[in-house]
């Protein structure tokens, strides 16, 4: 499947870019924020799959190599255009209607916290079909049904190819669940993002 | 029943927010939404509801509301939760406290007592245990029975173990447990000084003063204003200099708060109560 206009534009057009990813997707997340441009017209959020008490040392390095500012998201916080969010560990992170975060720290989904599933199940709910939502590699099947519903709202839903990914199981179960616009690997959704 | 018959809109939502606060007292209009509305959805998919059965049993059957404020409230949580908060905790606050004769601590919204019992812990460590008197209190009385038993799965004092070696207290969190089968229980003597109670951090007031509240991850299901409502609250609960903890996330951004509570530790959002003449 190849990217046309259509995908670049949906893109383009899109108010805000969610990044889902697990074991694997460290690289693919770093090199997408290393892309995105300075000033870019949407927020970005990334919820990335990690040990409980493994601190907030993810920020740092974000912020090293991304030219957007980095966040790690707190309670109620605005969220804003041009800006990268991180999920905090061990909470769920939720989307509420008047453009900030809530989080939640009921049980794991898929024995996650943060999971992809609730943030983009809830994305869908507040931003329907203006999202663009990529889901990367990893070794569990969250993300794959927030994904869907993503796509059902008409939101342009991304997953990287089970080929390309370190570990397929989390897009494989994203593509069987028929979330999937596009199936892209990592040269092509970097290539689709800098546009 | 197909996913959509779960699918609920805004006006339901207030639909049932409404009619909880009529039949049953409990107001639910200034949680968040997003959260409120994805507990809700969990309960129809639990007890294999729609919006009109869910109602129904709302109006007539008066067991369920007590499951549904059970559902409906998250009561997760862990013993050292966040080990770098009970880090911090016990370096810059504990030595302060220290110097008191009586320490009273409140842990609001405190679940199944994990949180309780870690403070308890710290006490004991710092061999301040017989002076202090810790409060736990919730609005779900279920819960608050699992708080007074004081029995944890194995399962769960494992990873709390390994918070509590991160928390840097000394010795070993299993120092402080029995275990029987695959059962923890909290030894006796840490339950002295303990009282477990009903409090509506909504509705009810102030009934006590204290040296140090902990009100962590609670503020996270409140909207801005029910939350400052809450702040003053604690505000009015704590005694001269008395210590004020939220969860790692959740900062004062109220203007009218910051002057009234002054960060001690920025990242663990610990507070010290200023006192106004």
């Amino acid at each position: 499947m190849n990217p046309g206009n259509n995908i670049t534009e949906r893109w383009r057009n899109s108010n805000i870019l969610l990044l889902g990813g697990s074991a694997g997707a460290f690289k693919t997340i770093m090199a997408i924020l290393k892309i995105l441009p300075p000033g870019l017209n949407k927020p970005v959020i990334v919820i990335l799959h990690r040990k409980k008490n493994f601190a907030s040392d993810m920020v740092p390095i974000f912020r090293k190599i991304s030219r957007l500012p980095v966040n790690e998201i707190s309670d109620k916080q605005k969220i804003t255009p041009g800006t990268v969010y991180l999920a905090p560990s061990n909470y769920h992170v939720l989307i509420e209607k008047k453009g900030c975060f809530g989080l939640d720290v009921s049980d794991a989904v898929w024995f996650s916290k943060p999971s992809i599933d609730v943030t983009f199940e809830s994305a869908a709910d507040t931003f329907a079909g203006t999202c663009t939502a990529i889901l990367l590699s990893g070794a569990n099947v969250d993300g794959a049904a927030g994904l869907l519903k993503l796509k059902q709202a008409g939101s342009l839903t991304i997953v990287q190819d089970p080929e390309d990914a370190e570990m397929p199981e989390m897009p494989r179960a994203a593509v069987e669940q028929d979330a999937a616009d596009y199936i892209l690997n990592t040269e092509e959704i970097i290539k689709l993002l800098a546009e | 029943m197909d996913a959509s018959a779960r699918n609920l809109t805004t006006e339901q939502i207030t639909e049932l927010i409404d009619l909880v606060r009529k039949i049953h007292g409990f107001d639910f209009s200034q949680y968040s939404q997003a959260s409120l509305k994805r507990r809700i959805t969990r309960v129809l998919m639990i007890k294999k509801l729609d919006f009109y059965d869910l109602k129904h049993a709302l109006i007539n059957d008066p067991a369920f509301f007590q499951v549904f404020l059970e559902e409906i409230t998250v009561n997760v949580t862990e013993m050292f939760r966040d080990p770098l908060f009970y880090k911090a905790l016990n370096t810059t606050v504990i030595p302060y406290l220290s110097t008191y004769q009586h320490i009273k601590i409140w842990s609001a919204g405190c679940s199944t007592g994990e949180e309780v019992y870690s403070l308890a812990i710290m006490m004991q460590q710092n061999e301040m245990k017989d002076r202090s008197f810790i409060y736990g209190t919730d609005i779900n009385t279920r819960v608050l029975k699992d708080a007074r038993k004081g029995i944890y799965s194995l399962r769960n004092i494992k990873s709390y173990a390994e918070n509590y070696q991160l928390s840097g207290l000394g010795g070993s969190l299993t120092d402080h447990f029995t275990t029987l089968y695959d059962a923890a229980t909290i030894h006796s003597e840490l339950k002295t000084n303990i009282l477990f109670s009903v409090h509506n951090l909504i509705s009810d007031t102030v009934f006590n003063e204290f040296e140090l509240v902990c009100c962590r991850n609670v503020f996270i299901y409140f909207e801005t204003a029910l939350q400052e409502k809450i702040l003053d609250l604690f505000y009015n609960s704590l005694s001269p200099h008395g210590f004020l903890c939220l969860g790692s996330k959740e900062t004062i951004r109220s203007e009218k708060f910051k002057k009234k509570f002054k960060p001690i530790n920025q990242k663990e959002n610990i507070y010290q109560k200023i006192e106004s003449w």
